[in-house]
């Protein structure tokens, strides 16, 4: 897309709302985290070696808001996890397409893990690929696809990209 | 008078040979020594007498490599191969290293090919590993080149013996390693016909992950029901896996082997639940789909077959997947799942196996828990190396048991190891 003046304010709410996302995991305010989503959406983690060939599976795959909402519960109450500190950097935040209310829009995030008897080190590097609707009250994300360039996860994927 | 080239001082300590005093606890195989989880002489023994030696090794599923040319990198152990689609159709298995100098040939993860050539010198190797050509065989201006009796049939690619079973690629280092359905045996070999019974494959998508275990700690907690009745409340709960299950937990093959099954129950609560902790009557997810199988398989079991060194060919719910291990290094390994589906799924299994799939791999609602817990063990061994874990949890045998709080497979397993090391 060619770049126009409303092109740039979009970007900059965009930017907003990426980082109110990255603010909310951050903080592992897990509880909120279902709220950046429309009820009919898709949520998937996945590497990059699988995003290429197009291939369906997803580490971690939602297929509506009520399976976003389990994540949570399940993180909550049943996983059996050493705790970490994570931050989000999220940058180069790229508009795609615009139809109507419908963006599609693409950033990069990078995701440092610190343990409390480690240093901190990049837990995950890649990109958001979404699909986001604009409402009245702000974006939402309608399908969002992490798209790790990491070969490997290190040791396991807690809290959600 | 010494030059950079001859040091006339001693070797430093880290290059002196290895020289390995330490010993079996009395007690033989209800007891492990927290040394074989770190020790870099007993890591490099097991790649030579394992990895290389009379085993067969999980290579990868037919699906993956479906044209000629097309390749997949993978490692038995520590060392590389290529899974590769001959132009005839079949399946070969050749080392990832140029007969040459040692380089990698291949060093994408999947891709297509019409030969291999080396980066380095550009000796090239056709899909079955034959070396073809070697630039500048006679020299150049007349002068150099190979000897004359250098012959590029006996300087090929080792090519590995593969066995396509069902659609799933074995292979081994070994020219006299027993045949594969001898190797895994008959109880071992139903499973994985259970699980490829010929029906055209559909790859779903990869995980992996970098646990900083041992690779024998991953070994372990697939051959212990007893942990996932305790540490997996979410199995537990939603009757995914729960000790008052039916069970199998066969070892096989003098021990090397295991199958483990047991059946999905659905979440209820039993005498049994009061015992387990961490069981939640109050658990409902929202998504039901989520924890709800559809009939697949006659005898509806889950589990599977761990094939030992380092592959299981595994269900649950509908999700099927392989699982392999990848050694690192002695404190380190790389946990993969393939996960698939067949060619003739409809769509609603399809979606189930993908739904499926969360309970599994680096961020599984039962996986997180197991990379999370072993790399914690990994921390509590290399701290007292001297120290013994306590393997007797249902009995100091190594009989199949048909009940889940049992430790008889990881018993079973240590005496065949015992044995195979020399130890």
């Amino acid at each position: 897309m060619t770049y126009s003046r409303e092109h740039a304010a979009l970007r900059a709410d965009l930017r907003d709302f990426y980082e109110e996302y990255a603010v909310c995991l951050d903080e592992e305010d897990l509880e909120r985290w279902p709220d950046f989503f429309v009820e009919d959406c898709r949520y998937r983690v996945t590497a990059r070696e699988n995003y290429d060939q197009k291939l369906p599976y997803g580490l971690i795959l939602c297929l509506n808001k009520n399976m976003v909402k389990d994540r949570v519960l399940a993180l909550r109450q049943t996983t059996m996890y050493e705790p970490r500190s994570l931050r989000h950097f999220i940058s180069a935040i790229k508009v795609k397409r615009i139809d109507g209310d419908t963006i599609e829009a693409q950033a990069n995030f990078m995701i440092v893990e610190s343990q409390s008897d480690r240093e901190p080190v990049v837990n995950m590097v890649g990109r958001y690929i979404d699909t986001l609707v604009r409402t009245a009250d702000g974006f939402l994300l309608k399908d969002r696809d992490c798209v790790c360039d990491n070969y490997r996860v290190r040791t396991s994927l807690i809290i959600p990209v | 008078m010494t030059s950079p080239c001859n040091h006339e001082h001693d070797a430093p300590p880290a290059q002196a040979p290895i020289v390995f005093h330490r010993r079996w606890p009395e007690e033989g195989f209800t007891r492990i020594p927290n040394w074989i989880y770190t020790d870099e002489a007993i890591f490099q023994k097991e790649m030579d007498v394992f990895f290389a030696g009379k085993t067969w090794n999980y290579v990868g599923l037919e699906c993956e490599i479906p044209e000629p040319g097309n390749f997949k990198r993978q490692w038995i152990g520590t060392r590389p191969v290529i899974m590769v689609r001959k132009e005839n159709g079949e399946i070969s298995v050749i080392e990832n290293r140029c007969a040459h100098r040692g380089a990698q040939i291949c060093w994408q993860n999947t891709g297509t090919v019409k030969d291999f050539t080396c980066p380095y010198h550009q000796w090239n190797y056709d899909l079955d590993g034959n070396l073809q050509g070697v630039p500048f065989k006679r020299g150049a201006l007349g002068k150099g080149g190979m000897p004359r009796d250098f012959s590029n049939k006996e300087n090929s690619l080792n090519k590995l013996r593969t066995v396509n079973r069902g659609g799933s690629i074995w292979a081994t280092f070994a020219a006299d390693a027993p045949d594969f359905e001898e190797y895994c045996g008959p109880e071992v070999l139903a499973e994985i016909d259970h699980m490829f019974p010929g029906k055209k494959l559909t790859l779903l998508g990869y995980s992996r992950q970098l646990i900083p275990s041992n690779w024998k700690m991953y070994l372990e907690n697939l051959k212990d029901p007893y942990h996932a009745t305790l540490l997996h409340t979410f199995y537990i709960t939603f009757g995914l896996w729960r000790a008052d299950s039916k069970s199998e937990n066969i070892p096989t093959g003098g021990g090397k082997h295991s199958v483990m099954v047991s059946h999905n129950e659905g979440k209820k609560v039993t005498d049994a639940t009061a015992e387990m902790g961490r069981f939640r009557s109050d658990l409902e997810l929202l998504d039901k789909e989520t924890v709800t199988p559809r009939a697949e398989f006659n005898r509806g079991r889950v589990g599977g077959a761990w094939i030992f060194p380092a592959a299981q060919m595994g269900i649950q719910a509908n999700s099927l997947k392989t699982r392999h291990v990848i050694p690192r290094s002695p404190t380190e390994h790389e946990l993969v799942f393939t996960y698939y589906g067949y060619e003739d799924d409809d769509e609603e299994m399809q979606r189930l196996r993908l739904k499926h799939a969360n309970l599994l791999g680096p961020a599984g609602f039962v996986s997180m828990d197991d990379s999370e817990m072993l790399s914690q063990m990994q921390i509590g061994v290399t701290g007292y190396p001297d120290s013994t874990g306590i393997i007797e949890m249902g009995g100091r045998d190594t009989e199949p048991t048909d009940y889940m709080v049992t430790e008889v497979l990881i018993r079973a397993f240590y005496q065949y190891y015992r044995e195979a090391m020399g130890l």
